[in-house]
């Protein structure tokens, strides 16, 4: 049958796609740490485990990860249990607030937390002025502005997972525990906490990975306070190119040995797909005292939340120079924003970001369903392969990709499927594709596996071949899936900056590095400015994504 | 005339045979139905001939021509699926145009020929409706008219009336019965209710085990079953252990239980039952009566009542350690009560003797 050899050359096609592009990069570089001058070696080990701050960086990431896990998990669990179980004024919208920090690309928050806490930052001038001191009352700096930051991004992840895993408990389940006499913490403790633990293992599952590969903020705010992501740009930047393998190796080695341990566990199913049942009702909040306390602090919380949004836009209208001491900014002027459109050279990373995030999530939607209809539809040989493959590049920090494509794409030799990218205009989209996959396919997939079978057998016994069934049935259907994981990958291709920053060329620098820049260059204007605009198109995208993703 | 013909079909699936050289044919016009337990292999039958499962072995044939590697995109077989698989993206006229698409019949012709189907569901004027809010018997009647529209060559249904509520089912039966005879399309239809493969089956094919067993007319099934399976599937029926004495002026002579009963015009023994030795008796609850205990009587204690509405069912736990379902008058017995079992003097058909070693 041509149908069944054409679905073959597809998947082999596939396959050999993903390896090339996933496994083989990372195979290589785990080669060329081992390798020096003239053959085999393990020198480069042995510089890695003598040098101190080797160990400093790997025991900086591993213990930044944990605490961030803890942090965020105290911050976000109880968030999910107020806005799902109680019922106060703007309860709606303070619990859409919460989950605000998501659109906020990494270095973008960064960016607003300098704004806000650093050395001459709003918060901070204003607790000088307050209590007339002569210096700063702090220092945005070391492993506590990391963590600062980490919590405030990062806790939104066990807010979502918990509050995705409490949806999905049945009422049911509640009133059974009280009908056989168990107390509130009773129900809690022998009930609830075990149902949600899926969730709650999944979101440290990707706090951890998170945090892990974050690099934003350690770079930022680092100091002298080394973690593994920005000591391998470091040593790559001094030119120890095989030291910087090893430290890639360990880097991927710590994220796999995480991923094992919570093997056995749900983590990987997120909780968004528990059993149906009718969502527990809300307890309303009657007494007008608690009301009053549960509002404020509703609100208050929220506003703590939207204020590196609030400040990043307060800057972006800045104009150069003329904001120094004062608590708030005595000129306002569109003046950042024009030169953005005005001048072509700024504007071009803006455009940059756009192609090159659309180009990879495309390509990536493309490639998902192809392996869906490979993997689900026609149930292929290789098809769990394939599924893993594409899910890979999640448990690898983005900087060891970044090492893995830069090694990989910099040599011509075409017969072992080397080519030179590095320095052209195809190796940035190509990193932003492989950071999409795992994001874009685990979505599709979803989708992929909620379809009802028949319907393809229907089409088929009403005549409609594969392609027409793909087109108007199958497609369809998978909008919402499609939409809602390509608005993901979109908003994390357009504000990455870890890949951006190892692999960008002039002509390709995205908004990140153009932020960066601006930074440097003391145009803190520009930077926010550039900030506010990554953040409103993230937002965006995002909403579209929520909307039409969630009418599936 | 046989229009669609299964030879030897055999389907495995990881070494478990689904489907065991099933052979069948099928009159032009004659709505069969595949009557079995689930896991007996008819759904993979109503797949094999769908053409979504390719056989092992054996042929499908339609007239003259084999189908049996034809696609189900080509092969003309129309279907009717279990949860209707209606396309929730596309309004009831989209859905039904679907097949005719394929056939390249556009514009006007389309929309008459849409029109035509829904009509002949009773359903003209709804093609603009979307799927969500039909009900469940409105869908079922779409999932017909998109599956006859294209004008297939044969009409499969799945499990027609399982998604719908018990209080339509009957009336939809009757609808569906009376609709596939007007268009007079060749219908094999898969179901594991017996009142459904009678009401709606000219033929009954019988499956276990991926075989077939019987096949024949509802009447044929209940009145001769080929095998204590059939006997006990179609109808109800209990099973007993029996010692054949041999045969009568009016009938047959047998032993159960220690007593010694003489059945006549009813029993009917099957096939190589010997003329002397074990036999299996399967027996209909309404070819015994109850009594008070007696000589001649098999004796036993009442385990279980149920009330079906004009009579009772009895369920009776003999001595010798067999359970006998039995019909009697609502309030004549309570369980606990002892009491002994004769064959009814009419048993009309009811009783039946087959070789012990027959399942």
């Amino acid at each position: 049958m041509t149908g069944g050899r054409r679905a073959a050359l597809l998947e082999v096609g596939l396959l050999v796609l993903l390896l090339w592009l996933i496994v083989y990069p990372l195979v290589l570089v785990l080669v060329e740490g081992f390798r020096g001058a003239d053959g085999w070696t393990v020198d480069f080990v042995r510089q890695f485990l003598e040098r101190g701050n080797e160990g400093q960086a790997l025991w900086g990431s591993l213990w930044i990860s944990l605490a961030t896990v803890v942090l965020a998990g105290a911050i976000g669990i109880p968030l999910a249990f107020l806005f799902s179980r109680y019922d106060f004024p703007g309860r709606r919208i303070v619990g859409g607030l919460v989950a605000l920090p998501a659109v906020l690309p990494p270095l973008v928050g960064v960016l607003a937390f300098l704004f806000l806490y650093g050395e001459s930052g709003f918060v901070s001038l204003l607790i000088q002025r307050l209590f007339q001191l002569d210096t700063p009352p702090w220092r945005l700096q070391g492993p506590g502005a990391i963590l600062l930051v980490h919590a405030y991004s990062m806790y939104v992840y066990f807010y979502l997972f918990t509050r995705a895993g409490l949806a999905s408990l049945d009422a049911s389940v509640f009133e059974a525990a009280a009908s056989l006499g168990a107390g509130r913490w009773r129900t809690l403790r022998r009930v609830v906490l075990p149902l949600l633990m899926p969730a709650l293992t999944g979101g440290a599952l990707l706090t951890f990975m998170t945090a892990l590969a974050s690099f934003s903020a350690p770079y930022i705010f680092g100091g002298g306070f080394r973690v593994m992501t920005t000591q391998i740009v470091a040593t790559r930047l001094n030119g120890d190119d095989q030291l910087a393998m090893i430290e890639t190796v360990s880097l991927t080695l710590i994220a796999l040995v995480a991923l094992w341990l919570l093997r056995g566990t749900a983590a990987f199913e997120s909780a968004a797909g528990g059993r149906k049942g009718v969502a527990p009702a809300l307890v309303p909040v009657k007494r007008p005292a608690v009301r009053l306390i549960v509002g404020v602090l509703g609100w208050g919380l929220a506003l703590l939340l939207l204020l590196p949004h609030l400040t990043l836009l307060l800057v972006s209208f800045v104009p150069a120079g003329t904001w120094t001491t004062e608590p708030l900014p005595p000129a306002y002027t569109w003046r950042n924003y024009l030169t953005l459109i005005e001048d072509p050279v700024r504007a071009r990373p803006l455009l940059n970001s756009l192609w090159l995030a659309s180009a990879a999530t495309m390509a990536a939607v493309g490639i998902a369903v192809a392996a869906g209809v490979l993997s689900v539809r026609r149930r292929a040989r290789f098809g769990r392969t394939i599924e893993g493959l594409l899910a890979l590049p999640w448990a690898v920090p983005g900087t060891v990709f970044a090492i893995a494509l830069a090694t990989a794409f910099s040599v011509h030799a075409p017969l072992a499927g080397r080519f030179i990218l590095v320095g052209t205009l195809w190796l940035l989209p190509l990193a932003y594709l492989v950071r999409n996959l795992p994001i874009t396919s685990r979505s599709v997939l979803a989708g992929f596996r909620a379809l009802d079978l028949s319907l393809d057998e229907a089409a088929a016994t009403l005549g409609a071949g594969r392609w027409r069934t793909l087109r108007r049935v199958t497609l369809p259907l998978l909008r919402p899936a499609i939409v809602a994981g390509a608005s993901l990958a979109f908003v994390t291709a357009f504000g990455d900056f870890v890949t951006s920053i190892m692999l960008y060329t002039y002509d390709t620098r995205p908004i990140s590095l153009e932020i960066l820049s601006s930074l440097r260059q003391s145009d803190v204007g520009v930077a926010a400015a550039y900030g506010v605009v990554l953040m409103a198109i993230s937002a965006a995208v995002f909403t579209l994504g929520a909307d039409r993703g969630g009418t599936g | 005339m046989t229009f669609l013909r299964l030879e030897g079909l055999t389907k495995r699936f990881d070494g478990t045979v689904a489907v065991d050289g099933l052979s069948l044919a099928i009159e032009r016009g004659e709505m069969l139905a595949l009557l079995g337990p689930s896991g007996s292999g008819k759904t993979t039958t109503l797949r094999l001939l769908a053409g979504f499962e390719t056989p092992d072995a054996g042929r499908v044939w339609v007239e003259d021509e084999d189908v049996t590697a034809v696609e189900p995109v080509a092969r003309r077989f129309g279907m009717v699926f279990q949860h209707y698989a209606l396309f929730p993206h596309l309004d009831v006229g989209a859905n039904v145009a679907f097949g005719l698409e394929s056939l390249r019949i556009r514009g006007g012709e389309l929309d008459q020929r849409v029109a035509r189907a829904l009509a002949l569901v009773d359903l003209a004027g709804f093609e603009r409706r979307r799927i969500a809010q039909l009900s469940g018997g409105q869908q079922q009647r779409v999932a017909l008219a998109r599956a006859l529209a294209p004008e297939p060559r044969v009409l499969l249904l799945d499990e027609p009336l399982s998604n719908l509520d018990p209080s339509l089912r009957e009336r939809t039966r009757g609808e569906i019965r009376e609709l596939i005879r007007r268009v007079g399309i060749t219908t094999v239809l898969v179901t594991h209710e017996q009142d459904e493969a009678f009401d709606l089956g000219d033929r009954v094919a019988v499956l276990q085990g991926g075989r077939l067993e019987q096949v024949g007319s509802p009447e044929d099934l209940y009145a001769t079953p080929a095998n204590p399976f059939v006997a006990e599937f179609v109808g109800r029926s209990s099973r007993i252990a029996v010692t054949v004495l041999g045969p009568t002026e009016r009938g047959v002579r047998v032993s159960l239980e220690g007593v010694e009963w003489e059945l006549t015009d009813g029993a009917s023994p099957q096939g190589a039952v010997p003329p002397q030795g074990e036999a299996l008796m399967v027996v209909r609850p309404e070819a015994l009566r109850l009594m008070a205990p007696a000589p001649g009587a098999v004796a036993g204690t009442v385990a279980e009542r149920r009330f079906t509405g004009a009579a009772s069912l009895f369920t009776v736990a003999t001595d010798g350690g067999a359970r006998l379902e039995v019909t009697g008058p609502p309030r004549s017995v309570r369980p606990g009560d002892r009491v002994g079992i004769m064959p009814s003097r009419r048993s009309g058909g009811g009783i039946h003797l087959f070789p012990s070693g027959d399942r």
